[in-house]
């Protein structure tokens, strides 16, 4: 996790570090004497945490909250009980630190940004899935630029200097070759079973011999490529 | 009789790491004494919400000293000045003082 420190007392700086250089994982990158600086820096950079002072010069700490776009995880850390309650009141605040800070409670709050900022990145990375562009595929068919879900894609078929491109929904000829395409496809999903023909080994609905069923289109596998289909399949 | 600083929560805080004990003991005293300029420049000018600001800062500094009762002082001389309220002034310049004299003696 990267974290910053704002806070304009330089011992307060350097015991919040000392902390957190016995924490695996947390890594200090910047440490600013006032919000202003941090500000500036936010803009171009993200961080994961901050430990962030209330009281000081000209900008406090609560004004800062309320100004950054999309705050993470903050643990405020101040000499001051009375902000306590309006702290809570924001949902990135996971901490309220009173100095001279206690280390037990120092590692609880810090163990409190920790868990949310992992299931912050699990939510995260569910939304990156659905809406994952590597996911994505245009192809040329008549000067127009057509998008295809690849995992939609079951099965590509050579048609001389032409590919069929086998979906759920739909089928498309694109004047292009097995090479090309097989290049586009991701690997863990795709395989190359025969000159002709590129399956989705999700999509298999079972082997015979040397032919794989994919929807209602059986595909020949060629010998060569036999073997490394095997190695694909999760075999009891 | 008066409380006077220790190093017990320095200790505690540095856990026998001499390296970060050294470079805390100095940072603090680099810190302490522009600290104490500022609270007796606002004090000075009557600026209140300056010199409330400036007390507020040396809080810490008074409880990692072990200020205990010190630190009690200075919350309430801090709520005090905001209020107009500067009695607690002679009290609050024997903390600092104490905590100067007991910075001098620290390597």
């Amino acid at each position: 996790m990267k974290c910053i420190i704002i806070d304009d007392e330089a011992t307060a700086r350097l015991i919040i570090e000392n902390y957190c250089s016995d924490i695996k994982g947390l890594q200090i990158i910047e440490q600013f004497s006032n919000a202003i600086d941090a500000m500036k820096y936010l803009n171009q950079h993200t961080v994961d945490l901050i430990f962030l002072d209330i009281h000081m010069p000209n900008f406090n700490g609560m004004d800062f909250i309320q100004t950054i776009k999309n705050p993470p995880n903050v643990i405020l850390t101040t000499s001051d009980p009375n902000f306590a309650i309006e702290a809570f009141e924001y949902e990135c605040i996971v901490g309220y630190l009173i100095k001279p800070i206690d280390l037990n409670k120092f590692n609880k709050a810090v163990q409190k940004a920790v868990t949310q900022f992992k299931s912050k990145k699990v939510e995260n990375q569910k939304a990156d899935v659905s809406l994952n562009e590597d996911d994505i595929l245009y192809v040329n068919i008549d000067r127009r630029l057509i998008k295809i879900d690849m995992p939609s894609i079951y099965l590509v078929e050579a048609k001389g200097d032409y590919i069929m491109i086998k979906t759920e929904t739909k089928n498309y000829i694109v004047h292009s070759t097995l090479k090309k395409i097989e290049e586009k496809l991701p690997d863990h999903t795709f395989l190359k079973v025969h000159r002709s023909y590129i399956i989705n080994v999700q999509k298999i609905i079972d082997i015979e011999d040397n032919c794989v069923l994919i929807k209602k289109d059986i595909v020949p596998v060629s010998r060569s490529n036999r073997p490394i289909l095997m190695k694909r399949l999760n075999l009891l | 009789m008066t409380e006077q600083p220790n190093r017990s929560y320095i200790d505690a805080l540095c856990r026998g790491d001499k390296v970060f004990e050294e470079k805390l003991i100095k940072v603090i005293k680099l810190e302490f004494p522009n600290e104490v300029k500022v609270y007796h420049e606002a004090f000075n000018e009557k600026k209140q919400t300056k010199t409330a600001e400036a007390v507020h800062k040396l809080k810490h500094k008074i409880s990692i000293l072990g200020l205990e009762n010190g630190y009690q002082t200075a919350v309430k001389y801090e709520d005090e000045i905001r209020e107009g309220n500067y009695d607690l002034h002679k009290e609050f310049e024997a903390i600092l003082n104490s905590m100067s004299t007991y910075l001098k003696t620290l390597e």
